[in-house]
């Protein structure tokens, strides 16, 4: 068998092993004995103590998930709650994992021109890689919701359709306002700064 | 007459269930002891009508799980030998508990019992003789499931544990000189006297190289990290990979059965059994010459005490050193084992032959 030379030339003390054995075990009877105090303390009531273990129990305790996390996705309305997307299929071109499929049709508003009359996200296949979000100039689908645990017992049951995209509310920890609030003069008009979906 | 043979089978019943007790409870440990080491907290999760025990009652979920696994044989494996493999390991473990002295005589109503299954005046060598044995349990695993991976376990664990038997022994003859004596119990009695008055002879007082060695040795003898070749999970699996259910439940608590005898054999040659500290038949007699009399009754039961709280330290230990490092390489292994381990132990034997000799 081949024995890689290490970079390093060790030292006697290294070499004979022994102390180092003993050097390792120090730290980790420390993090026992540390911790299995924490535990003790804890559970006679002192809950100031910290906490003896960095896990989070969880279904029951939720870890605090960043910001900029890319959840499942959604799609902002205007006011009047009828989809901002335009049906440009910009999304649909950029996704390189080919989820989303989308049927445009007629806006009754002259000054809009389309809106999609379908909009399914494959959840299957969805890498959420977050280009749809940069590709749409619209700022209509945004992956904000913080749901991060869906799951089906069938394909088809991954699929996202219209109706629910345009029901997923942002996660609470989002401060860019995402829903318009007055009515929207429509595209040409927009004022609104298209900013990555949940820059807290 | 009648009575000895009930008193000899009740001490046996009572060391069994202790032993069974521990590595039921050593499974737990192995996962706690783990993640309290780790930063994390475990397994936790088996409850009964919500109450979930610090995770305690997984152990019962274990033994339910295997008791109720399929069975599996391998098809071109020898059935016969392939289901009597763990049951031999499982048995050597076992028996060896028979020679170990848990405490002195406790004499009773004018019956005096010895606490220790059998009075063998050579107890120590039935011990290591029985854990020889014990590798056959192995090998012949190993051997009858008809699988590459498990019979270079087997061919592993054999190769492992005779090296070590080698250290083993050499390194407790040291001991077994000043003793003057094959016999555990009397070994025990023997640490209880006192160096100047107040320094306890035990075993690692006179012998810290032996203890060492035999602690490492023994270490390798019951097949754990760092030295699991034989059942090495991210390589070869080992010997076990063929089993399933209890089979495979029998190796594993041989496995931590043999971690419970390795703590129990270093505390009776090395951390005086179940000697204490300045305590004599009749009660405490402290070196700064304070004295606390006690009862004979109580006296023996403190003895027990202190044997088993020697050994759940040592298994402590054991399980510090498993949880830490990291597996040793084949030619480690065998490095650390013959070219290491053996000559030191050798020259321990010469050194302590040689100062016994001048000593007189």
């Amino acid at each position: 068998m081949r024995i890689p030379q290490s970079e390093k030339e060790l030292t006697f003390w290294e070499r004979i092993y022994f102390p180092e054995v003993f050097r390792g075990l120090a730290i980790t009877a420390k993090h026992f004995v540390v911790n299995m105090i924490r535990h003790t303390l804890r559970l006679l009531g002192f809950k100031n103590v910290p906490k003896g273990a960095v896990t989070y129990q969880y279904p029951e305790e939720i870890r605090p998930i960043s910001t900029r996390l890319r959840t499942m996705h959604r799609l902002a309305r205007r006011a009047d709650g009828s989809p901002r997307c335009v049906a440009c299929m910009m999304c649909e071109t950029v996704c390189p994992a080919s989820c989303i499929y989308i049927v445009a049709g007629e806006h009754p508003d002259p000054n809009i021109e389309k809106v999609p009359i379908r909009f399914d996200i494959d959840l299957g296949k969805c890498i959420f890689c977050g280009y749809c979000v940069e590709a749409c100039p619209e700022d209509a689908i945004r992956m904000d919701t913080g749901i991060y645990n869906f799951a089906a017992y069938t394909r088809e049951g991954m699929v996202l359709t219209l109706e629910e995209l345009l029901a997923h509310e942002p996660a609470p920890y989002v401060s860019v306002p995402t829903q318009d609030k007055a009515p929207d003069p429509g595209p040409l008009a927009k004022s609104q700064p298209v900013s990555a979906p949940a820059s807290a | 007459m009648a009575l000895d043979i009930l008193i000899v089978f009740l001490k046996a019943v009572f060391i069994v269930l202790t032993v069974l007790t521990f590595g039921a409870i050593l499974t737990w440990v192995e996962r706690k002891q783990s993640a309290v080491m780790q930063d994390r907290i475990g397994a936790n999760r088996a409850q009964i009508l919500g109450l979930r025990m610090i995770g305690l009652f997984h152990i019962l979920s274990d033994a339910i799980k295997m008791f109720t696994k399929e069975e599996f044989t391998p098809e071109r494996a020898d059935k016969f030998i392939h289901m009597l493999a763990p049951m031999l390991s499982l048995f050597f473990a076992l028996v060896t508990f028979t020679a170990i002295p848990f405490g002195n005589v406790l004499r009773l109503g004018g019956k005096e019992i010895n606490l220790q299954v059998a009075g063998l005046n050579a107890s120590v060598l039935f011990v290591f003789a029985i854990v020889s044995l014990g590798v056959y349990g192995v090998v012949l695993g190993g051997w009858a499931s008809e699988n590459n991976y498990s019979f270079l376990g087997g061919l592993r664990a054999s190769a492992q544990m005779i090296s070590y038997e080698v250290t083993i022994g050499v390194a407790i003859i040291g001991a077994l000189l000043i003793y003057n004596t094959l016999d555990l119990q009397e070994m025990v009695r023997y640490q209880g006297h006192m160096y100047l008055g107040w320094i306890p002879r035990w075993g690692i007082v006179l012998q810290p190289l032996g203890f060492l060695l035999f602690l490492v040795a023994g270490i390798a003898e019951t097949k754990r990290v760092p030295f699991d070749l034989p059942e090495g999970e991210s390589e070869i699996v080992g010997y076990w990979v063929e089993y399933s259910s209890m089979r495979w439940g029998m190796y594993m608590f041989t496995d931590f059965i043999e971690m419970v005898l390795l703590a129990a054999m270093t505390t009776t040659l090395f951390l005086g059994g179940w000697q204490i500290p300045w305590l004599a038949a009749d009660g405490f007699h402290f070196p700064w010459g304070m004295a606390i009399g006690l009862p004979h009754v109580v006296v023996a039961l403190l003895q027990v005490g202190a044997f088993f709280l020697k050994v759940v330290f040592l298994l402590w230990f054991q399980m510090l050193i498993r949880w830490t490092l990291p597996r040793v390489r084949y030619d480690q292994l065998m490095r650390i084992g013959w070219r290491y381990l053996l000559p030191l132990s050798l020259a321990n034997v010469v050194v302590t032959a040689a100062v016994l000799l001048l000593i007189g």
